[in-house]
């Protein structure tokens, strides 16, 4: 093998497998620059919100929450955790939390179309309609077998997350309920 | 079946995972007989049972679930941390923050 | 045959189909049953064990004779209902349970055997000898008796599961459901009105009435108009709800293509022919209506013998008069309906039999009160019934008879959570009983109120009182004006006399067999049930239990409610195991874990095995080695004499922080870790709270307050739980916070004496055995990108660990292993590790099986006397450290060139091979190309105290039998110069 071929090459979790559309419903992937855990230490919860709406511009996220915008968002992440999504998170976060990167151990995927809703049906025991899950809402549950954190960011799309080695069997479950959601008609 | 887990709402069963009896933890140097009870004995009696549950596939959080064996009327879920189950000094801690 | 000018399907739109291979027509909105029986066809099976020819019953799910099956090859489904099937363009159905046709089965002769052949027949004649019954009676009766038969190709449909979630799920869309769903619907609620029929309105469609002062039908239409305009309610029809559970769930089958011709485009092709939803409901109404018994008399069986609602439904709703000259019989007035419409329609009714001496009279018909019908004849279709009354006995020429013995509300649902329905007198049924499943209320037919205005009031309170629990507030809504009429009725369950009288058609159950049954004192409802075989069918006896129970009653001198009934349990209609386990076929089964080198294994040939859900390359073949052991010798040698690469990211890695995080590792590990030095990793074991071993690994303190846990691949999830139940429970005031970082690394082990050359390469920074002594660990740059380094070994040899964010890891596995190859090394797989370790005496969950703790591994000096940790307490238990338990080992066999195999037990060489002598069993074997012989680990009784002893290793089920030696468990480098090098 020739040596300018040995340098490091990044690959996304979802190389190869998307996107994909099946019935005017797409699944793709999306790559945030970082995906940060924040998880305040005990009784810095305040100090942690006001230290990440002055350095990224939104607070804490309550349960079941994301604040933030597209480009930066935290996102709930399961108890007394939140995920930083977009910008590299400030060093002064450290100070009022455990931050841990995790930019390579989740895979994000965007799924988006009318029907969305009734794919994700057939996989998460979560009702995810727009009238009860809202834009900003967010979930930590399951889809098929698998963990994964479900955040609406918009009327028809959904932000789907699982452990990155998953990438594969979340494309395939999606997929396969895209097709079955599809041949409905 | 289903669970209101405190943070995420009720849920159902297949997000949690049943982790046994909820009980009062003996202190770690106990010794053997009140660990052995705690671990070994129960009194398996029909009606309302504190089970632990983790809410595995959701936030992660343990909880302590009352439920009724005979009419499986959920009855309460309080969180790990408000179960009051914890070692003494644990608790003693808590009660001083209070 | 057709009535011109009535029911519901479309006049000018013919569907054709088949039946047993014979073509025949049929109309859009035709089930298969009443296109048969528009055709004049009655005949459509033979009954279970006696092959009875048999005809249609009714005209819903609960149809126990018309089991059709549909479809070829694996795409074959047996014992669908006729009753249900929906007719379509090409629908090829054939008839069950006959040879070689349905009008002449050979197995009819069973019927002539039937005084040998009661209940109890097959417990007390195929008794002895005992191991015939495996080997031949049951095979024999298998094949005479049953339903319908599995292609045994393997079906290609597609089936899916669905979540659903409302306020109020209302079950079933006749007038109380109808009018449920409206209510709710226009307070706002968020509904879901469920329909097992193709059609909603229940039994509005096959009743001739008014509401309003329109036909029924219309109200059903403009009712539906007004549901499908709100968005807040949604309609299912096809969908059974066949089950309730806990807390508001409740089971759901949808039939999504069962009423459609096989999917050929591609587009359709995925289209699930099932659908099996749960649904979440906070309340429900249950509107399922009520189901039709017959009356037990004498060859009540025959083709042309229906329930009279079933006659009804056929005349109003598909336009089918199923006889030409039909006669009624009843114990109640619902069932003179249907020799009124019959009348109407212009169809021939010969007389109607009322065993009530207080019938109404009959508007154009004959009655004849006080009379029953006590036998019929016919062989493949009706030609005559016998009536008996106080006049003597009369024979009536019909070829249809419309039987009614009353209505059974359909209280199943009711029952699912352990709730008995109540006996009422009046109305000779069972009811549900209030409050039977929380958050639901009954209504309409379902709770006995089987008139229609009845039925649309009701429904109109249940959803009301339904939302009312859960805090909306439903307007009351005006009832309709409508059919208002008493239901009368005295009970009759079997007409007296000689002869069998079916109770249970689909399991071929008489009056006689019930009563056998009590004779033999199986008195209880439960018993009697399981001695006949009353209600065990597909059908789960719906139109048959009630009256089964009734002469059980009467047999045993006992009251109906005293009696009792037997348990309804889901699903309320026979649900395929596709549906239920829809999604778990082939890869659904369970999710893959994919490695980041999975590529390059992929690309070098290398065998996966499955780890838990991940996927690991067994061994990396190279050209000329044809087994897998040339492989793992030539890896295992590879990384002794230079150096190997292996993908070890899958252990789990769980990054710990805060101030606490030290007392939480003191408290998790039996040993000390507040002690570790910053930059260094130290071996730990964990326990369970009963002192067993629960896990081992590596931690490395990267930080003051910032530590990285290393689990097994097995334990990860075992552990990452019982940290979070430590914080979250035991020790809730510590602050520490964790979080699994299994997937954010990839991490590569790169281990052999040219370790250091491979990574001094790639690393920027200095690694030399003073910055990186054995056991220590950080922050690297690899090629530019942040990395770890961590100076430990699985295998004895001089190892790092290597980990790079994830995305990176394929790309530095290519170099990894590019690079070794250029020095002699190159990627070893999880055979080459496992033999690698075993060398070493490392253990791994085949040795830390759940009953081993630390004494057995000769590590209790791991459980520190100075600090107390979780599992130290019973770890103490007297026995736990008796010097006879079965401990570690080492074993290799006396005769070099012998096999030993994991699972084999161990013998004293002088005892008997007898599981009072068994001394221990064997965990880990391998082939060490390193000694050039097997070597093994096992738990041996008293193992340490043996070394040198010779032991015989037995494994029967390979046919193993060797002598072995017991050794040290270190079979290579025992004093640790390698690793250290």
């Amino acid at each position: 093998m020739a040596k300018d071929m040995l340098e490091l090459t990044a690959k996304s979790a979802c190389a190869g497998l998307l996107p994909a559309t099946i019935g005017g419903i797409t699944l793709s992937e999306e790559t945030p620059a970082h995906l940060t855990l924040l998880a305040p230490y005990k009784g810095r919860e305040a100090a942690l919100s006001a230290a990440l709406e002055a350095a990224h511009g939104m607070g804490f996220p309550a349960p079941g929450r994301a604040t933030g915008k597209a480009e930066a968002r935290a996102i709930w992440f399961g108890r007394a955790q939140a995920l930083l999504v977009g910008p590299a998170a400030d060093a002064g976060l450290a100070e009022h939390a455990a931050v841990t990167d995790l930019t390579d151990g989740w895979a994000v995927v965007k799924i988006e179309g009318e029907a969305a809703e009734d794919v994700l049906a057939r996989l998460v025991p979560v009702d995810l309609r727009a009238s009860v899950f809202k834009r900003g809402y967010t979930a930590r549950t399951e889809l098929k077998h698998m963990m994964v954190s479900i955040t609406r960011t918009g009327p028809k799309a959904l932000q789907i997350m699982v452990f990155r080695s998953l990438a594969a069997t979340l494309v395939h479950d999606l997929k396969r309920a895209m097709e079955a959601v599809a041949a409905r008609g | 079946m289903r669970i209101t887990c405190p943070l995420c709402g009720e849920r159902d069963r297949r997000e949690f995972t049943y982790k046994g009896t909820a009980r009062a933890i003996p202190a770690l140097d106990a010794g053997v007989g009140p660990w052995d009870d705690y671990v070994h004995m129960r009194d398996n009696l029909p009606g309302a049972i504190d089970e632990w549950w983790q809410h595995d596939m959701g936030c992660g959080s343990w909880l302590m679930v009352t439920r009724n064996t005979v009419s499986h009327e959920m009855i309460a879920v309080v969180a790990g941390e408000a179960s009051g189950l914890g070692l003494a000094e644990a608790q003693a801690q808590a009660e001083d923050q209070a | 045959m057709r009535v011109a000018g009535k029911g519901l399907v479309s006049g000018n739109r013919t569907v054709n189909f088949s039946f047993n291979g014979k073509a025949y027509m049929g109309l859009e909105g035709d089930t298969l049953a009443s296109a048969l029986l528009a055709n004049g066809v009655h005949l459509v099976g033979r009954s279970f064990k006696y092959h009875r020819p048999r005809g249609i019953l009714t005209a819903g799910s609960e149809e126990p004779n018309a089991l059709v099956t549909v479809g070829q090859g694996g795409a074959t489904d047996p014992n669908i209902r006729a009753t249900q099937q929906e007719l379509f363009e090409g629908l090829a159905a054939k008839s069950q349970n006959c040879w070689p046709s349905v009008e002449r089965d050979v197995m009819a002769l069973n019927d002539l055997a039937a005084p040998f052949l009661g209940a109890g027949f097959y417990y007390k004649t195929f008794m002895w000898p005992a191991p015939l019954w495996e080997k031949l009676y049951e095979p024999i009766i298998r094949r005479a008796a049953g339903l319908g038969a599995l292609s045994g190709a393997a079906n290609k449909d597609a089936y899916e599961k669905a979540f659903a979630f409302c306020d109020l799920l209302v079950i079933g869309s006749g007038p109380a459901g109808l009018m449920a769903a409206l209510t709710a619907g226009r307070a706002g609620a968020d509904v879901i009105l469920a329909e097992e029929d193709s059609r909603m309105g229940g039994r509005l469609l096959a009743e001739v009435e008014d509401i309003d002062g329109r036909p029924a039908r219309v109200w059903v239409a403009e009712a539906l108009a007004e549901l499908e305009g709100m968005e807040n309610v949604r309609l299912m029809t096809r969908t059974a709800i066949t089950g309730a559970y806990d807390q508001g769930t409740y089971s759901a089958l949808e039939r999504v293509s069962h009423h459609l011709p096989p999917s050929q485009s591609l587009k359709t092709v995925n289209r699930p022919r099932e659908c099996f939803w749960r649904i979440a409901a906070k309340a429900s109404v249950l509107a399922a209506g009520a189901i039709e018994r017959p009356i037990a008399f004498r060859n009540n069986d025959r083709p042309g013998i229906m329930t009279a609602g079933a006659v009804r439904a056929y005349l109003n709703r598909w336009g089918v008069a199923p006889g030409e000259r039909v006669t009624v019989f009843a114990n109640n007035d619902n069932a003179h309906r249907t020799a009124r419409d019959l009348v109407a329609a212009g169809v021939h009714v010969a007389a109607l039999i009322d065993s009530r001496h207080d019938a109404p009279d009959g508007e154009g018909f004959a009655v004849i009160k006080g009379a029953v019908v006590c036998d019929s004849a016919g062989r493949q279709r009706l030609e005559s019934i016998t009536v008996r009354s106080v006049n003597g006995e009369e024979k009536i020429q019909t070829d249809c008879l419309a039987m009614s013995g009353g209505w059974n509300p359909s209280v199943h649902l009711t029952c699912h959570m352990n709730a008995r329905p109540q006996w009422n007198r009046e109305l000779a049924a069972f009811l549900p009983i209030p409050g039977a499943v929380p958050g639901m209320v009954v209504a309409g037919a379902a709770n006995g109120s089987f008139s229609t205005t009845g039925a649309l009031r009701e429904g109109a309170e249940a959803a009301a009182q339904a939302l009312a629990q859960i805090g909306t507030k439903a307007e009351a809504a005006a009832i309709p004006v409508a059919q208002d009429a008493p239901y009368r009725i005295t009970p009759l369950w079997a007409v007296p006399g000689k002869g069998r009288a079916w109770l249970d058609f689909q399991n071929d159950v008489t009056v006689k067999d019930v009563n056998q049954a009590a004779q033999e004192n199986f008195r209880s409802v439960e018993h009697m049930k399981r001695y006949t075989t009353q209600g065990m069918a597909t059908d789960q006896g719906k139109n048959s239990n009630v009256a089964a129970l009734a002469v059980l009653a009467d047999a045993t001198g006992r009251s109906i409610p005293e009696t009792g009934v037997t348990t309804f349990r889901p699903p309320f209609v026979p649900t395929s195991i596709a549906a239920m386990a829809a999604g778990a076929e082939d890869q659904g089964f369970k999710p893959q874990r994919y490695l980041t080198s999975h590529p390059v294994g992929l690309e070098r040939g290398a065998h996966n095995i499955e780890v838990g859900l991940w996927y690991r390359a067994s061994y990396y073949p190279k050209p000329g080695e044809s087994t897998w052991k040339q492989s793992c010798d030539r890896e295992v040698m590879m990384v002794r004499n230079a150096v190997g690469v292996c993908d070890v990211s899958t252990l789990g890695k769980i990054d710990i922080k805060g101030p606490d995080a030290a007392k939480l590792l003191d408290l998790v590990y039996s040993n000390t870790f507040s002690t570790l030095k910053l930059g260094r990793v130290r071996y730990g074991l964990m326990l369970r709270d009963d002192g067993f071993v629960m896990d081992d690994g590596t931690t490395a303190r990267l930080g003051e307050d910032h530590y990285v846990m290393t689990t097994t691949t097995a334990a990860a999830g075992q552990v990452m739980s019982h940290l979070e139940y430590l914080t979250q429970v035991v020790r809730p005031d510590w602050d520490v916070r964790f979080t699994s970082v299994t997937d954010q690394w990839a991490q590569f082990s790169v281990a052999g004496p040219k370790a250091r050359d491979l990574i001094d390469g790639l690393v920027d920074e200095d690694v030399n055995g003073e910055t990186f002594p054995f056991m220590a660990c950080g922050a690297v740059t690899v090629k530019g990108v942040a990395g770890r380094l961590f100076r430990i070994s699985f295998s004895g040899e001089h190892a790092y660990e290597i980990a790079v964010p994830a995305r990176y890891g394929e790309a530095l596995f290519r170099l990894l292993t590019a690079r070794a190859e250029e020095i002699g090394g190159g990627p070893y797989g999880l055979e080459a590790l496992n033999v690698l370790r075993i060398e070493k005496g490392f253990i791994t969950h085949a040795e830390i099986n759940g009953t081993v703790n630390a004494f057995d591994l000769g590590m209790q000096g791991m459980v520190s006397a100075k600090k107390d940790c979780w599992g130290k307490a019973l770890s103490e238990r007297e026995g736990l450290m008796d010097e006879e338990r079965m401990r570690l080992v080492g074993l290799k066999p006396v005769d070099h060139a012998k096999e030993i195999s994991s699972g084999a037990h161990l013998f004293d060489p002088e005892a008997t091979v007898e599981r009072v002598n068994d001394l221990g069993y064997v965990t880990s074997v391998g082939f060490s190309p390193t000694l050039g012989h097997m070597i093994g680990l096992a738990m041996l009784s008293a193992g340490p105290d043996r070394m040198g002893d010779t032991i015989r290793l037995v494994d029967h089920t390979r046919g193993i039998d060797t002598l072995c030696e017991v050794v040290n468990p270190v079979f290579f480098d025992p004093e640790g110069g390698r690793v250290r090098g």
